[in-house]
């Protein structure tokens, strides 16, 4: 293959290095006003009275809006497709606010500087509630945060359940009678922020023709389009959605966050309105991941296969319902597809507290269950004097076998049958502990201060949303052989475009510099579910593979007529007839367009499917763990994947890099918290650290091949699955090297410290009794 | 107020307000490589060279820039032409999502012309301050390597 398999530069890579005006914010818009939002500082409260009327003398304010300016129409801001498995629980403004941060107010200033000032100018009135910030505290409380009943989609308002799962294979209690070991044990994963460096920017106007134009740094421009549609009831015929070049996502942009607010302003005064999010409202006013405490019980055999998994969640959804059911159905759905397992059980409670609200993040709950799902098999292991290794090549799931968990649960209601067609997790699994030097660090002494330590995990992915996603693209040709490709699907600052590119390059026989791409823009570029869910490369990948398939079919059609033959062959952009005589891609767009047989070639697909093979992983962390003070120092993390046949592997590998970074900060670095009053502790980056250059580890990213018939020339998908190894990868080689479990997530050096101050205290009483013992013995002899 | 300063290579006069920061005037001035990421000194979204340093143009108040030498990527390279470190940058797939680039390309010049030939810990010195979500660092610093 000429361009599948190989690395390349990105076809948008000019415009960045170069510093373009590629982003949402980089543009002037005549009469542009500047909005803010006032946000509540109480966890929960009713808004009793709003006054405005001194931010209103500030020169620059044009407008401050309330919950009475707008219609009550609840919506759900998750940014999915229709209808949207996430609880509609949310309004544009409402006079209950329900976390530290929730909207209060809308400001629109002539300048940023006059919407600022004003957000200290309005008085409200609040009458405060109690706050709920445990799910285990709100979970039945008498206190209700969305006392509304008839909430689509709320599963129980008056327990404060958000969303609710439950799912049995087998027979669970009968096989914790007939296994011959029983682990159960407790983990829990925090709050964590997704954390782009391009904070949310939403820009708005009215075109010539009153039409809605939506600037925004969005994973999902069809949604937006939609949701934006709704909430403020304008026509989607009179809504255009551009996404220009985004600066990272990561899950966050697929939600609706001031799209709507934006919009919402511009149909109100008909002038342009700017919304940007601070640092500090993306760090505890964006989106986050999912806490999740999780009860794990594993059944083993007497030969260490697993005789049941049964996996219960509690998490906590925050204030708001976004993406609470469907990331615990994903939290089960891929732990419970890793290993064989003849009976599995799941129930899940999505809780809503007074705390931030959580959403789509990379990984979209397989963090939550790979930590404590990997952790426990490392533990079982130990436990029963096995290899970590050995005892996962007993149970994973193999070339074959059925994964029955993704039939039962699916995106928020019955799922697809998923078969194993092609796992190189075996070959992932030698190839890392070869590069981690299993062998040898096992084998290190766990004496002195500082104690080396190795970990393994791993973890399975999907590649897209079975029987849901769906993308389309469209391709036309130009006279010089060249190509405009309009996909739908939205590069995020993922590569997509110049992964399509390649996969279209790949399929027409033409230079990657012949493909001109275009993504995404509700007007112009066909539709797609969005930059979600693994989904890019195997659905929207899909998508351009096919279109490309059809033009290459109508240039041959058009070549053997321009040739006056019946048969010829169509290869490197010329058809060639049997006798030599040959036509170039050129020369038949040419004549196509200006004399002969006249049209415009070109050709549109849409793809979906009803698989979603899952990519494999094996993870591996070398740790060094200081035993005086806690402080434990990650040398080195080998990630080996199979996503089937890489498209672009340096492409590939920098979301492997990318993905390990967010997950060392996870591991250890970052976590939102708040106050007992609910209030958030840590917005910016200096108290909520994520990784930068100096803290980074060795990386050792590898892939090893596998061919999925189903994906774009083999492929699987590559963006989320490295996200889930490290955590668990770390927590086992902290273990091995100093024998300290940690089952809560951050693992802090204060943690560990606590943990060895235990076991040098059961180990003293231990030497003591060991002491005694030997007097005794010596007395006796 | 008026403040009078070389922005690559040519003499800018910009009005701006008091306490205004160096970043909010140039984006004001369309000079949009430099990026808004926190607004407090921490991503290093906004860097520019002031005088050849790297600095935070978020952490630099207008009047602050009279008489100085400003530096973007708007001026590396040239329409046809790019900079050794953009090529670098794009050859070596440094660049994901692109909003950290041109600060941590303007990082890395900014060591590369005091120590030519860095070693990978002055690399990560020069590049600490500017956050990248997408890349884990890997082939940034793999870049200003080679």
């Amino acid at each position: 293959m000429k361009h599948i398999g190989k690395k390349t530069k990105r076809v948008d890579g000019l415009a960045l290095v170069r510093g373009e005006p590629v982003f949402a914010d980089d543009i002037r818009l005549k009469d542009l006003t500047y909005l803010k939002i006032l946000r509540s500082p109480h966890a929960h409260a009713k808004i009793l009275k709003i006054d405005s009327s001194e931010a209103m003398k500030l020169e620059g304010v044009i407008a401050v809006y309330t919950h009475e300016d707008f219609r009550r129409h609840y919506y759900t801001t998750a940014g999915q497709g229709y209808p949207e498995p996430s609880p509609r629980d949310t309004l544009l403004l409402d006079s209950k606010v329900r976390f530290v941060g929730d909207r209060v107010a809308i400001i629109v200033g002539e300048t940023l500087e006059a919407a600022e000032e004003a957000l200290g100018k309005i008085h409200v009135e609040y009458e405060i509630l109690p706050a709920l910030l445990d799910p285990e505290v709100a979970l039945d409380n008498e206190v209700q945060l969305h006392g509304h009943d008839g909430l689509p989609g709320v599963t129980d308002v008056k327990r404060n359940i958000a969303a609710h799962l439950g799912a049995e294979l087998g027979n669970v209690a009968q096989a914790a009678e007939e296994s011959k070991y029983v682990f159960e044990r407790e983990y829990s994963t925090p709050y964590a922020q997704q954390s782009h460096i391009e904070p949310h920017i939403s820009l708005t106007w009215l075109d010539e023709h009153n039409r809605l134009v939506i600037r925004t740094a969005t994973q999902v421009p069809f949604h937006v389009r939609r949701i934006v549609s709704e909430v403020v009831d304008y026509p989607i015929a009179k809504i255009r959605v551009i996404k220009p070049r985004i600066g990272g996502g990561f899950g966050s942009k697929q939600e609706i966050l001031n799209e709507e607010v934006c919009a919402a302003v511009t149909l109100k005064t008909g002038r342009p309105a700017r919304l940007e999010y601070t640092r500090a409202e993306e760090l505890h006013a964006g989106r986050s991941r999912h806490p999740q405490k999780i009860k794990l019980k594993i059944g083993v055999n007497e030969d260490y296969t697993f005789r049941f998994i049964d996996l219960d969640i509690l998490e906590n959804a925050g204030a708001y319902g976004s993406h609470s059911l469907t990331v615990m159905s994903v939290t089960a759905n891929k732990a419970l597809a890793l290993y064989k397992a003849p009976n599995i059980k799941v129930s899940g409670t999505a809780v809503y507290t007074n705390l931030f609200v959580a959403g789509a993040y990379r990984g979209y709950g397989a963090p939550q269950g790979f930590f404590p799902l990997e952790s426990m098999v490392d533990e079982i292991a130990h436990d029963l004097g096995l290899d970590p290794i050995d005892l996962r090549h007993k149970n994973y799931v193999k070339e074959g076998d059925d994964v029955p968990i993704a039939k039962v649960l699916g995106e928020g209601k019955e799922g697809y049958p998923l078969v194993i067609y092609t796992s190189g997790m075996k070959e992932c699994l030698e190839e890392g502990s070869k590069l981690i030097e299993w062998e040898e660090l096992q084998k290190t002494s766990s004496e002195g201060i500082e104690r080396r330590g190795v970990g393994v995990s791993i973890c399975g992915q999907g590649s897209g949303i079975p029987g849901i996603d769906m993308g389309a693209a469209f391709i036309k040709m130009n006279e010089d052989g060249s190509f405009n490709l309009l996909a739908g699907a939205t590069d995020l600052g993922t590569g997509s475009d110049t992964m399509l590119a390649q996969i279209a390059a790949e399929e027409l026989e033409v230079p990657l510099d012949k493909m001109i791409v275009y993504s995404s823009d509700t007007d112009i570029t066909p539709f797609d579910t969005g930059a979600y869910a693994s989904s890019t490369t195997y659905i929207s990948g899909g998508a351009v593979k096919k279109a490309a398939a059809d033009l290459k079919q109508q240039i041959l059609e058009m070549g053997k007529i321009l040739l006056e033959v019946e048969e010829a062959d169509i290869a490197e952009a010329y058809v060639t007839a049997s006798d030599g005589r040959k036509i170039s891609y050129g020369e038949i767009c040419t004549k196509a367009f200006y004399t002969d047989s006249q049209r415009q070639l070109m050709a549109h697909a849409s793809h979906m499917s009803y698989d979603s093979p899952p990519p494999f992983n094996a993870t591996f962390a070398d740790v060094v763990v200081d035993t005086e003070t806690g402080i434990f120092k990650i040398k080195k993390i080998v990630s080996v994947t199979d996503a089937g046949q890489i498209i672009n592997p340096q492409m590939a590998e920098g979301q492997v890099e990318g993905a390990i970074a967010q997950s060392l900060g996870f591991t250890h670095s970052e976590f939102m918290i708040a106050d007992e009053k609910g209030a958030p502790i840590n917005t910016d980056f200096f108290s909520y650290h994520i990784y930068t250059a100096i803290d980074m580890p060795e990386i050792v990213t590898r892939f090893v091949h596998t061919h999925e018939e189903t994906g774009p020339f083999g492929a699987k998908a590559i963006a989320e699955i490295p996200i889930n190894g490290p955590a668990p990868a770390i927590a086992n080689a902290i273990f091995n090297a100093c024998g300290v479990r940690i089952r809560n997530l951050p693992i802090t050096p204060e943690k560990v410290f606590l943990e060895l101050q235990k076991q040098k205290e059961v180990s003293l009483v231990n030497d003591k009794a060991g002491a005694l013992s030997k007097d005794v013995d010596h007395a006796h002899s | 107020m008026r403040t009078d300063f070389i922005l690559n290579g040519k003499s800018v006069q910009a009005e701006h307000k008091p306490g205004e920061t160096a970043l909010e005037i140039l984006r004001r001035i369309e000079v949009y490589s430099v990026k808004r990421g926190c607004d407090y000194g921490e991503c290093g979204s906004c860097t520019i060279l002031l005088d050849g340093k790297a600095v935070n143009a978020c952490l630099i108040l207008g009047h602050q820039l009279a008489d100085k030498k400003i530096e973007t990527v708007e001026s590396f390279g040239s329409t046809f032409s790019l900079h050794p470190l953009q090529e670098k940058f794009l050859d070596e797939g440094a660049v994901q999502c692109g909003y950290c680039t041109p600060g941590m390309i303007l990082s890395a010049e900014a060591l590369l012309r005091n120590e030519p030939n860095p070693s990978d810990k002055q690399i990560r010195d020069a590049l600490a301050g500017n956050l990248c979500r997408c890349t884990g660092y890997v082939k940034p610093v793999k870049a200003v390597h080679s």
